[in-house]
Order: C-alpha cells, then structure tokens, then sequence
C-alpha cells in the first residue's frame, strides 16, 4: 500500500513540475504576480512528494520488502543496517529517483532562501527548474520505476553488490549527485538570465553560492570515490581514467571554472556571457555524465543497445536542455554588455588565464573520453583511449594552473602591479626550487615527476599564503595579524582551496613518484624489506563474518627489532553474490602509507602476498578535503548569508581594499 | 555507483594483477616488462591494463610480453607483436597515425584559440585610445544611436 501511494507521489510530483514549469514562466511574461508566486508553494510541494517516495522506497529497504523488485535484486535480510539504506542508490532506479530529490531540493532551497531575488528573476528560476524535474521525473515514472511489485515475494534477497558495502562507496553517489544536480540551479539562473536579458553584479552575486554549494559535493563526492578505489581495488591505484570517473571530472573542472567567472561578474561585471556560457555547460556536462553512466554507451557501442529506451531518453534531455539553452544564449549573448574594463595585467587577466586553462583541461577529458566512439563509429578504427593519454594530455594544464594559480590570484582588481607580485613571491619561488632540487638530491636523479610535484605544491601553498600576508598590509606584525584573522571567511575559504589544490597537486606526483611495490609468495614466518620498514607475515586465518566469509592475514610491520603494529588483510568471499572482494589493510600516516595486501594460497605452499609504500597518499584527499573546506568558509561569509539585497558590512579594521 | 560496472569486471576472477610466479628474475626487464603492460589494454576487460587486470588472458599477455623480451625484444618489437594480434585496441596510448590526429591536437589547437580570444578580449579596451579617428567616432555615434 504504502509503495502504491509513494509511486502515486511520484505521479504527482510530476503534475506539480509541470504546473511549476509553466505557470510562473508566463506570469512572470506578463507580469502577474498571482501566476508568479505559484512556483515557491509548487516547488515545495513536489519537494515533499518526491521526499515521501524516497522515504518509503528507504522504509521498504529497511523492513526488507522483498515484494518490491527492486529490494529483492538489491538487499538481503543479514545485510547491516547501514548497507540496506546505502542499498537505495546503490542501483539505477534507486539513484535516479536520489537525483528527482536532490533536483526537487534545490528547487525548494531556490523557493525558500530566494527571498532576495526579485519576483520575477526567482519565477523564471524555479520554472528552469521546474522542467528539468519533468524531464527526469518523466524518466524515472516511464522507463525506471522503482516501484515495481513481484506477484510472488521472495523470502530472501539478491543482495546488494558486496563492493558497495562499504562505507566510502555508501556514501559517494549522494555526495555525487548533489554536485551534479546543484550545477542544475547554475543553469536554471543562467536560462533566467538570457529570459531576462539581463546580467549584473547582483546575478552573479546569486549564482555564486548555489555554484559554490554544489562544486563543494562535487569535490567531496569526487574524493570519496578516489579514496574508495585506492583501498578497495587492491592495489592503491587512485584515478584511472575511466569513462565514469571523467564523467564526474568534466562537470567538475568546468563547475570551478564558473565559480572563478562568477566572481569577475559579481566584482566587475565583466564576463557576463561566458559566464552564462560555463553555467550551460557545467550542467551540461552532468547530464552527458549521467548518459555516459546510465546508457554505458562507452562501455561498448553495442551495451547501448541492450536498454536502447534509457539512453534514449536521457540522449534526448541532453538534446533539449543544451540545444534548447544553447539556441537562446545564441539569440541572447549579445544583450550581455559588459561593463567592467581591465588592464592586460590584473586579476581579471588571472582569471581569463585560469578560466581558458580548465575549459581546455576540460575539452582534452572530453574528448578522450569520447574518441574512442567518434573512432569506431565515424572511422571504423576500434582504439582505446587510456591512462596514458590523459597523463600526456592533461597534465601540462594542470602543471600551467599551479604555476598561474598565485600570479593571478595575488594581482589587482582592474590594474595590477608584477612589481608588489615579484616582491612576494619571489621568497617562494626560491624555496620552491630549492626544495625541489633537494628532492632530486634524495632520490637520486630518476624520474622529474616528484621533484616538480614538489615545486608546484611549495609554490601554489606558499602563493595562498602570500596572498593573505599582503591583504594584511603594512605594519607591525601584531597588527598585521589581527587583520589577517578580521578578513572576511570569502578570503580565508579562497586561502584553503588554493592552499588545498597545491596539497593534492604535491600528492598525486609525489605519490605517482615515490612509490613502492614488492610482490612475492610469503610462507608464515617470512619476512623481507620494503622500503624503511620490514614486514612479516605471521598468521593465515579463515573467520565468519557477517554476511561474508574471509581469509584473514596477520602481517607484523618491523623496523628494525621493534614490531611497530600489525595490519589484517583479508579477502572476502559474499556467498549470496558470490562474489570476492579483497580488502587491503593500510597503516594511514602522514608521511606514508603501508599498504598490504592478501592473495591466493600456492600450489606448492605460501601466499601471493603483495606490499607497498605509499609516500604521501592521504595528502591527495587532504587537499580535496581542504579545497572543499575553502568552499564551505567562503560559502558562510556575511556577504553571501546576508545576500545581495542588504548593505556592504562596515569594517572597522582597516583592510585594504582589494 | 561510478565505478560500479568497472568492480563487476574486476572481480570476475578472484586472481591478482601480476601475480609472484610471473615475475622476472633481471629487475630491469622486469621494469621494462611493467612499463608496458601498464600501456597494453586487457581485450576482454573495461578500460584496464594488463598490469592491473585480473583477468586470465591479460595473465596470459603479461607472459607472454615477459617472453618477448626475454627473447630480446625491444619495447616496440613487443608492443607491435601484441598489436599485431589484437588490434590498436590493445594501445591505451593511441598513436598519431591518420584521424589520431585530431585527438591528440585538438586540445593544443584549442588552447592556442582560446588564448588568443582571452587576448584578443583583454586587450580591446584598451586599444581604444582617447582620441578616435573620425571615422571611428562616426561608427561610435551609430552604435550609441542604435
């Protein structure tokens, strides 16, 4: 009963979008305030109905009622309680009615915190966002219903995929798809815009935090899934350039562009239609993940086929969305004069610089991602395009970011000086490149990928640094840090996400650099070297879990005579999925990571037992941790909570005006 | 969910990558064997490596590299030994032969593009200087007029 009325909610929610998708957009035409004011109460009532559906899809994941197709394929009574709620996403239908709620949300949100928004720009919003709801709510009511009975229930279930049992994965997809979906609001505030005609400070000024919201998910959401990999797969890989793994990459790279754009808008309203243009785009590139993801049409041209309806669709609603706001930004774009002029060296410049460096970045990612299927199709070539592209291809960009990130961010607003620059950064750039040759020195020539990483990370951690030393102007040092702790949270966050980029930039190449990797077959008893530290195998063990069986290594790490602790790989064996996963152990540090993994016994005695050295590896996710941060401190600054409508704070201490 | 299908590959064989039996005894052809493998695709696998592949014919592949260049293979003769067999499917790094092209330059080109509008953009301001040529005041009138 209670799923009946949650699918019928779903029903309704979709009336609603469709009421709120064209309503409020005429009312706002014509200048009725009767027809605008419908869209708020719209919004939150498909808020609450697709809410209720979620709620009772999680009820039936809970009570494991296996009379709905989707908990018998997916969840199984032993299953902790943590992975039957994880279980609602963690399949296709389950996600896509996640990804109608999280639409619905900010939709809600918009409504609710929009009191600021002039009437007619918050209508247009919510009916932007209205029609995107119809086109997923549509998707999910006619081709991907999660509320499929079975006549005759189960007594058990299928389980959920033992590799989703985990807590970095359970919650990976949420993180995920509140970043995609939050670039929705981006775009429905730049499909407003073009309706209107109009951009200006305040525009960007609004966009700003919903951008700002949604990139923070994306990062965490984007760590998470690196994290997950590096201690799930079994060998402590993080990134793979996988068609998915782009697909949330692209939106991302693109998301932080506009997030940079918005800024030169809300300061200087300049780069009003590009702006516009990355907002389009951003959105664009969740919708082509989500076909990507959903069609796994690059898995192979011809998976396409086996649910050719899906991916039909979804090809479809990236046609209308993107064609639709494409064709008016190009009738549009041209009403966007910008008023602001700047000078070739000045912050504006930096942002250019920064903005032109992550759409390209953006574009080799894509197209990468892509060749492979303009290959086969159009040239009837069958290639792959893999890891080694994308770290020819891609890096350089990166490379030139980090090197461009301090420049940029350090300069003036309208007319920059390289003098007040050089002075600042040059300290650094000396320690920068002092560092890197000592890294050389220590590694003893080999490969420049850490001593670079080196630079970069000194280079981009001390250009944040440098920044927040120079805003505090002129004086005697208490002074100058009590001013540095009165700047506004925008530039403290703004601090934290570049300190956190140069952290996972120093990462990812010292990691990629400097580690270690032994693979052998141990008997119990054996130990050998690796790295600084000894490691010996002691003990071998089968053990009942809870819905699993394992294989449970004891493995004693030495330096020297001194045991200094014992990590316990396993490798587990799901009987109802029937399905092995091999869980690594890792010893988590700041300087390294120990990571040892458990495999198959040998023929003729012992175990294939594989051990690394990670050097730096929890500095990657640091970083996205810290740039997430960032985010999140700029996100609460006065300026954003207050909103546009109320007057600039007053600051008493005398901070320099940017 | 991301990497969801991927895991349903990887798991399909309950083996190693490249397992303690394969590896060779000369560390420097064993290097060079890794070099490789970590460029060849797996056939049967989703956008894997051989290096990291648990599947049985990548196993096969990585011996059978490792055989090459005991043999006295260089790095290409191994490499087009597999391409031969398999197909340009096996190069995760894709060659700059005929269409390539455009993947491997189009970005470069872009950026080049991108570049050059930034400039182009940034600069305009400033190359109206205070006094404009008559005719330029007269276009001037007629785009304020408009």
């Amino acid at each position: 009963m209670l799923n009946e009325l949650a699918h019928f909610a779903l029903i309704l929610a979709f009336g609603v979008a469709i009421v709120q998708m064209i309503i409020p957009l005429i009312g706002a035409q014509r200048g009725n305030v009767g027809w605008m004011s419908l869209a708020e109460p719209a919004a939150t009532i498909q808020f609450l109905l697709t809410g209720f559906a979620f709620a009772a899809l999680t009820w039936a994941f809970v009570v494991s009622d296996f009379s709905l197709q989707l908990v018998y394929l997916n969840s199984h009574t032993d299953k902790p309680l943590i992975y039957k709620i994880s279980g609602v996403w963690g399949n296709h239908e389950g996600s896509m009615l996640l990804w109608v709620l999280i639409l619905a949300l900010f939709g809600a949100c918009a409504g609710w915190f929009g009191g600021n928004l002039p009437m007619r720009l918050r209508a247009r919003v919510l009916a932007v966002q209205g029609s995107i709801s119809v086109a997923f709510l549509a998707f999910l009511i006619f081709t991907s219903n999660p509320f499929t009975r079975l006549e005759f229930p189960p007594l058990n279930g299928r389980d959920l995929n033992p590799l989703l049992q985990d807590p970095g994965l359970a919650f990976h997809p949420p993180f995920l798809y509140l970043g995609y979906v939050g670039l929705s609001m981006a775009f429905s505030f730049a499909v407003a815009a073009l309706i209107e005609g109009r951009v200006d400070a305040a525009w960007g000024r609004w966009v700003r935090p919903w951008t700002l919201g949604a990139w923070m998910f994306l990062t965490v959401g984007i760590a998470l899934g690196s994290w997950w990999a590096y201690y799930e797969l079994g060998w402590g890989g993080f990134w793979f350039w996988d068609p998915v793994e782009n697909a949330s990459l692209m939106p991302w790279l693109l998301a932080t562009a506009l997030l940079h754009s918005a800024i030169v808008v809300e300061k200087r309203e300049a780069l009003k239609s590009w702006t516009i243009l990355l907002a389009i785009l951003a959105f664009g590139f969740s919708l082509l993940g989500a076909f990507i993801v959903r069609s796994g049409v690059l898995i192979s041209v011809h998976a396409f086929a086996v649910d050719p309806e899906r991916g039909m669709l979804l090809l479809i609603i990236l046609g209308i969305f993107l064609g639709g706001s494409l064709t008016l930004f190009a009738f549009r774009a041209s009403a966007m004069q910008s008023k602001g002029v700047f000078s070739t060296v000045s912050r504006e410049s930096g942002l250019v610089l920064n903005n032109i460096l992550l759409a390209v970045s953006c574009f080799v990612v894509f197209i990468g991602t892509m060749w492979p299927l303009v290959a086969e199709m159009l040239f009837d070539r069958t290639l792959s395009v893999g890891p080694p592209f994308f770290d020819a291809a891609f890096t350089p960009f990166m490379v030139g970011l980090a090197i461009a990130l301090p420049l940029g961010s350090m300069l003036a607003w309208k007319r920059g000086t390289l003098e007040r620059m050089s002075k600042a950064m040059a300290g650094w750039l000396m320690l920068a490149v002092a560092l890197a040759a000592l890294a050389y020195a220590v590694q003893s020539g080999g490969s420049a990928l850490g001593p670079v990483g080196v630079a970069l990370g000194v280079w981009v951690v001390g250009g944040a640094l440098a920044d927040l030393w120079l805003r505090a102007g002129r004086d005697d040092l208490r002074t100058k840090l009590r001013r540095i702790r009165n700047l506004p949270r925008a530039d403290w966050g703004k601090a934290t996400a570049h300190i956190g980029m140069g952290v996972t930039v120093f990462g990812v190449a010292a990691m990629l650099a400097w580690q270690k990797e032994d693979i052998r077959i141990a008997e119990i008893g054996d130990r050998w070297d690796m790295g600084a530290f000894q490691v010996q195998l002691d003990a071998v063990d089968q053990i009942q879990g809870a819905n699993y069986v394992t294989t449970m290594a004891d493995m004693s790490i030495w330096r020297g005579d001194r045991e200094l602790y014992t990590l316990q790989p396993e490798k587990r064996f799901y009987p109802v999925a029937n399905m092995p996963t091999t869980e690594a152990a890792i010893s988590n540090g700041i300087i390294r990571d120990v990571y040892v993994v458990i495999g198959d016994p040998q023929a003729n005695g012992g175990w294939a037992v594989r051990t690394y050295d990670k050097p730096f590896a929890n500095w990657i996710w640091g970083g996205c941790i810290l740039m997430a941060l960032g985010g999140l401190l700029s996100l609460s600054d006065r300026r954003l909570r207050v909103g546009a409508a109320a007057a600039k704070p007053v600051r008493t201490g005398a901070v320099p005006a940017e | 969910m991301i990497r969801l299908i991927a895991i349903f590959w990887l798991v399909a064989s309950a083996a190693f990558a490249v397992q303690p039996d394969e590896v060779l005894d000369d560390p420097v052809l064993e290097q060079r064997a890794r070099d490789l493998s970590q460029g060849l695709r797996c056939p049967v696998c989703r956008n894997e490596s051989i290096d990291e592949s648990n599947a049985e014919l990548s196993r096969e592949l990585r011996i059978l590299l490792r055989e090459r260049l005991v043999d006295g293979d260089s790095d290409d003769q191994a490499v087009d030994f597999l391409v031969a067999r398999y197909g340009e499917f096996v190069l995760l790094r894709p060659d700059t032969s005929g269409v390539n092209v455009v993947l491997w330059y189009a970005a470069p080109v872009m950026l080049l593009i991108a570049l050059g509008i930034g400039w182009s953009v940034i600069r305009r301001p400033a190359a109206a200087p205070d006094d404009l040529s008559e005719a330029e005041k007269a276009e001037l009138q007629k785009i304020l007029r408009s």
